[in-house]
């Protein structure tokens, strides 16, 4: 990877055409689709988008119509990294064989939590084992929303969904998210990062460090989804926001396994004072409500705990500032 | 059948090593595939071809049959020629992405070394894996020895590729009868072959922006793949894939007689292969290997006097409804048999569309089912004439139950 520093300036961003194009069908405050919309905005050329069955699969594919003004596939739920190995071994053979006339064709996969943590981690761990030249974003809205707000492995503990209700014993989901940047990490990839899209120069830096690797690259955006959250459209990258202040989700990147946090979590672990209770990125969310109650406070306090402990995990396993 | 024009190499191969000789001279883009007994000695010589520089593929060794699928799936729609084999666990591991293939119309060819399924754990050879895969929307071609892999994977990259086609193809050939059995073959030059299955070609298709292009991942002309369809679209996208089937069936017959002016061999039409069939009373039907053990005990009845046939049925997607009804419609008794089971049915799958297919007959043989060979269960030649006897005594009694299992302990 080189060590270019892309700026991506507002300016340049809302004069490159959209490849993500509006009329999609996705909920209003859809945190996904904010962020894959600014996502596309970072690609550096010629580019093949494939989708895991998901939100932002059926939302821009809706027969006859299409939101990609770009080349894209979607084939099933669990091998969205099997259908970019597939795009990119064909655009490698075809290419020494001189039938593409382009120079080179970035390979994007595009998954949710489900698509990459549970049901697509097999094909994700065999494709980036092989070493394919390609991106793969998961765009992580902690459950399956697109059919009706399941719970997945990237679900955190005490949220409520349809297969985890808030019930008068289970309190939500019980048990912890899965760290599936730590499981990438330990691929020995020479890219992982994670982002959201409030911090939206930071994601596209990512997005283009990810696409400039030459091999496999993944990138882990954090996307609230209002109605599987339970929470205001209007407040998508509040939330965004929160997570990274809350350390819920700390923004950082990995360079062949050296780490380093990006500059908004960077900020925190310089001045500890500035990192916000997890409460305040909590509350709002309906489906945290059933938290916010005498019985179940200690869950709370659980949580608090358990993402203190993550963070002070992450900050060592971190490269000095 | 004309004469042989170009000289040919006699090489002494087994199924498998036919089968990777073949996808070698077919110049393959990619191949994805999955290591399973008894399909492994095709990817293995495959392999050799590669770590010696002898093709110019990219060769995928996926995680899982799942994901060779797909990438094969992925690596056609990017426009890349493609080829995958499987077998028994493996094959069905791939079911879901068999009919996302054949819908995406994408020309995937796969060899099937057919083994049994699961459970009891068997690796030996039955046909439970690919006919339990018959309404999956492949092509389904079954070749009786080496030689006829060898000739169907070549065969088979013209019928999928074939823009009126457009269809993914299974290959099916006898785990261990064939797959591990070294035979005789006859092998072409590798420029005939590559000139006969020719570049890949695509379907001209609308795209969205109302420009007529090729039907490929393409970033000069942005298609979506894979779309999300409606029950206003859904239907019409099924009766294509029937329509394409129906073409199919032209092709292959096409291909079939294009290839034996080549290679000086064919296989009947390319959908039915008749054996001593013409004034035949009592005939066998079967799929695969066995038909050349009961060309033998056929060429023994005549001897003795029984006008005894014998029908191969090769292609079994898409079905020669009009090929069977003609080859079969003067048989009195037909017994047809087959390598799998549909427990709870009448019958098994090839018996079944065959009684299907003469039923519209005004006079029709009366059709009896043999379900044998599972799991490797060998069929002696003794076994088979047994067959032959019943159908002689049944012309006699006209009595007889639809459903017979032969050489099983009961």
């Amino acid at each position: 990877m080189t060590t270019q520093e892309w700026k991506f300036t507002a300016k340049e961003i809302a004069q490159k055409p959209d490849l993500f194009l509006s009329g999609h069908r996705a909920c209003a405050g859809c945190g996904p689709a904010a962020a894959l919309r600014l996502i596309m905005k970072a690609t550096r050329g010629p580019t093949i988008v494939t989708q895991a069955t998901g939100c932002m699969e059926i939302v821009g594919s809706i027969y006859p119509y299409t939101s990609w003004a770009l080349p894209w596939l979607h084939t099933a739920f669990e091998n969205a990294a099997a259908n970019a190995s597939g795009i990119e071994a064909a655009l490698k053979i075809l290419s020494k064989k001189g039938k593409i006339k382009q120079e080179h064709i970035d390979v994007i996969a595009l998954a949710g939590d489900g698509g990459t943590i549970d049901i697509g981690l097999q094909a994700l761990s065999g494709a980036v084992e092989r070493g394919h030249d390609f991106l793969f974003i998961l765009y992580d809205n902690e459950g399956y929303m697109n059919t009706g707000i399941q719970r997945s492995g990237g679900t955190p503990t005490g949220a409520a969904t349809t297969t985890t209700p808030a019930g008068s014993v289970n309190p939500g989901k019980l048990e912890k998210k899965k760290p599936i940047t730590e499981i990438m990490l330990a691929h020995e990839m020479e890219y992982v990062a994670t982002a959201t899209p409030y911090y939206w120069k930071d994601m596209l830096t990512k997005v283009r460090k990810g696409l400039e690797v030459d091999g496999p690259a993944f990138l882990h955006v954090f996307a609230p989804c209002p109605r599987g959250w339970r929470s205001e459209p209007a407040r998508t990258m509040e939330y965004s926001k929160l997570s990274v202040e809350s350390c819920m989700f700390p923004i950082w990147e990995a360079v062949n396994g050296k780490r380093q946090l990006s500059t908004p979590s960077k900020l925190i672990a310089l001045a500890p004072q500035k990192k916000k209770p997890v409460k305040a990125y909590l509350e709002g969310q309906g489906r945290f409500r059933h938290l916010f109650t005498p019985q179940n406070s200690h869950i709370l306090d659980e949580i608090q705990r358990n993402t203190d402990e993550r963070w002070n995990r992450l900050l060592q396993k971190c490269e000095p500032a | 059948m004309t004469t042989q024009q170009i000289k040919q190499e006699i090489v002494a191969m087994n199924g498998d090593e036919a089968v990777a000789l073949a996808v070698k001279q077919c110049d393959v883009d990619v191949v994805a595939a999955y290591p399973i007994t008894p399909q492994t000695i095709i990817v293995e010589k495959f392999s050799e071809y590669v770590a010696n520089g002898e093709v110019q593929t990219e060769f995928v060794c996926t995680e899982s049959e799942h994901s060779a699928m797909t990438a094969c799936l992925a690596a056609a729609a990017t426009g890349a020629r493609t080829f995958t084999a499987s077998a028994s666990a493996g094959l069905a591991l791939m079911h879901e992405m068999l009919f996302v293939t054949s819908g995406s119309r994408a020309p995937v060819v796969m060899a099937v070394a057919n083994r049994a399924l699961s459970s009891p754990l068997n690796i030996h050879g039955d046909h439970s894996d690919s006919m339990a895969e018959r309404d999956s929307g492949w092509i389904q071609i079954y070749v009786e020895n080496a030689q006829e892999a060898y000739d169907s994977i070549i065969q088979a990259f013209r019928i999928a590729e074939d823009i009126e086609v457009s269809l993914p193809i299974i290959v099916g050939l006898d785990g261990f009868t064939i797959s591990h059995t070294l035979e005789r073959t006859d092998v072409l030059p590798e420029e005939t072959v590559k000139k006969f299955v020719g570049e890949r070609k695509f379907p001209m298709v609308l795209n969205h922006e109302g420009k007529t292009v090729p039907f490929k991942l393409d970033p000069e002309n942005p298609m979506l793949m894979g779309p999300n369809v409606s029950p206003n679209y859904y239907f019409e996208f099924k009766r294509q894939q029937e329509e394409a089937m129906r073409n199919a069936l032209k092709k292959i017959q096409e291909i079939n007689t294009e290839y034996a002016k080549l290679s000086g061999r064919s296989y009947g039409n390319g959908l039915v292969d008749a054996y001593k069939l013409d004034d035949a009373e009592i005939a066998i039907l079967v799929v695969g290997s066995t038909a050349g053990t009961l060309k033998v005990i056929v060429d023994q009845l005549r001897q003795e006097g029984v006008k005894a046939g014998l029908l191969r049925l090769r292609t079994f997607r898409p079905f020669p409804v009009e090929d069977l009804k003609n080859t079969l419609k003067n048989v009195k008794i037909l017994a047809v048999m087959d390598k799998s089971m549909s427990p709870g049915s009448l019958g098994a799958a090839v018996f079944n569309e065959v009684r299907n297919a003469l039923y519209d007959l005004k006079q029709r043989p009366t059709v009896v089912n043999y379900i044998f060979g599972l799991g490797g269960r060998d069929s002696s030649p003794r076994d088979l004439k047994r067959i032959y006897e019943d159908l002689i005594r049944l012309a006699k009694t006209g009595q007889t139950e639809s459903v017979h299992y032969l050489g099983l302990r009961e």
